[in-house]
């Protein structure tokens, strides 16, 4: 029997190693594993690349990994958001590396991963610094710039309902990232907030089909566990 | 006669009369965000955002907030009859695929080529950051840029060359000052309306770019002075 769903936070992150490369849904406040982060930061796993649009703010979810010195390098594309004290402070004092990737190019870099190619030719960014060191080529008379695949070891992403299978479906501007990174990852972690019985969600609603999901955990409704 | 110099409100107002009925539009975060509040009552625009959002609505009453649907600012938006979500590759797939008809960015500089400077200035103790700013630069079909004429310390922003590090090349068609209106032309900035209380002279003295006149140059006046 397929059966992706398991009984604790500590059970979904069990296994990270010391740097692996975890992918973190979320833009903003929205669509973030917030409690996910929490377990993994319990579990202990340190020198990770984190792989994640913005740099966490305030003292929790990703702020809270930087604050706690787990990760090595990060990679997003806006660590500037207000409130982002533990990335800015890790900055200044170098105590971080920071790979800067336009948000489109952080999409669909992962997307590539998910979907077995190679990398692709962007114009975003081909006359940038961010194109420093690249292939640089002209298609179609437009300078583009090649990047690779972007593949994580763990994605962490939040969604809204969850069959046994892993089928997932997501709350407004939630989803954000989920789908794709849960494409991307050798083992994709999601909490949902509710599990339903097979045959429950609407197959023509569901927008990350299970194949794409290792384990599901459930967040009781006002907290964790 | 003193410069009768547009504040943001004013500069929002502008640009959003440039906004066709029936386009998808793109706003970027800060100023941009306001042309919202401004485009006609008889014009259907629908605003996309680059977290998956088309038919971005107005910001919800107080109390009735959804923490996951905010903006690219990260404020609280609304969703609108017959708006959609989708998942960040196709969310830029529509930026950077040509299928936004207008984006609406804010610049550090601007080139009389067009080209644009968003996204990092030259001081390093500043972590950079791009966001979707490149994507919409090269993606969108028209690029309006809104932003004041000089810095804070008076130096020109439109300028020959961006000494900046550039978000894109050769992108920018229109920008929108406190002081004018200027478009992007192969033959350098051409500006389009002034302000009452500046000469074409003035104006040049505060920009880093030759300018050409429009022949039927007109004033660019705040909302009810008109």
């Amino acid at each position: 029997m397929l059966d992706k769903r398991v009984p604790s936070l500590a059970s979904a992150v069990a296994g990270v190693r010391d740097g692996a490369t975890v992918l973190i849904g979320g833009f903003g406040n929205s669509g973030v594993p917030v409690e996910l982060t929490h377990a993994l930061l319990e579990q202990g796993a340190r020198d990770l690349t984190v792989v994640t649009n913005n740099a966490g703010s305030g003292d929790t979810d990703v702020a809270a990994l930087l604050r706690e010195r787990r990760v090595r390098k990060i990679v997003c594309s806006y660590p500037r958001s207000k409130g982002s004290i533990w990335f800015e402070e890790l900055y200044r004092a170098r105590d971080i590396e920071l790979e800067l990737v336009p948000q489109g190019t952080l999409s669909e870099r992962m997307r590539c991963a998910g979907a077995g190619l190679g990398g692709f030719f962007t114009p975003a960014g081909a006359d940038s610094l961010l194109a420093a060191g690249k292939e640089v080529r002209v298609i179609g008379g437009r300078r583009h710039v090649f990047e690779e695949p972007l593949r994580g070891d763990v994605a962490l992403i939040k969604a809204d309902r969850a069959d046994r299978w892993g089928n997932l479906t997501y709350h407004s501007a939630a989803r954000n990232f989920g789908p794709t990174m849960a494409a991307a990852a050798a083992l994709t972690v999601v909490q949902v907030r509710q599990f339903v019985e097979l045959g429950e969600l609407d197959p023509e609603v569901v927008v990350t089909p299970g194949v794409f999901v290792d384990r599901v955990v459930r967040i009781e409704p006002g907290g964790a566990r | 006669m003193t410069v009768q110099r547009l504040s943001r409100t004013d500069m929002a107002r502008r640009a959003a009369q440039d906004i066709p009925d029936g386009s998808y539009v793109n706003l970027g975060i800060g100023l941009p965000t306001l042309v919202a509040n401004f485009v006609p009552e008889d014009r259907e625009v629908i605003y996309h955002s680059e977290n998956g959002i088309l038919g971005v609505g107005p910001a919800p009453a107080p109390g009735e907030e959804d923490p996951e649907l905010i903006n690219a600012g990260k404020e609280p938006v609304t969703l609108l009859p017959g708006g959609a979500y989708f998942h960040h590759t196709d969310s830029f797939m529509i930026m950077r695929g040509g299928h936004l008809d207008i984006s609406v960015l804010g610049a550090f500089q601007v080139g009389a080529n067009g080209d644009l400077a968003n996204w990092a200035t030259d001081d390093e103790h500043y972590p950079p950051a791009v966001g979707g700013a490149m994507d919409l630069a090269v993606g969108a079909r028209r690029i309006l840029v809104l932003t004041t004429h000089t810095t804070a310390r008076g130096e020109p922003k439109l300028l020959e060359r961006c000494t900046y590090p550039l978000t894109a090349a050769g992108v920018v068609d229109r920008v929108y000052t406190d002081l004018a209106v200027l478009d992007v032309t192969p033959a350098g900035l051409l500006v389009r309306e002034l302000v009452d209380g500046l000469t074409g002279d003035g104006l040049q003295e505060l920009t880093g770019a030759p300018l050409r006149f429009a022949d039927d140059l007109r004033v660019l006046a705040p909302a009810g002075s008109a």
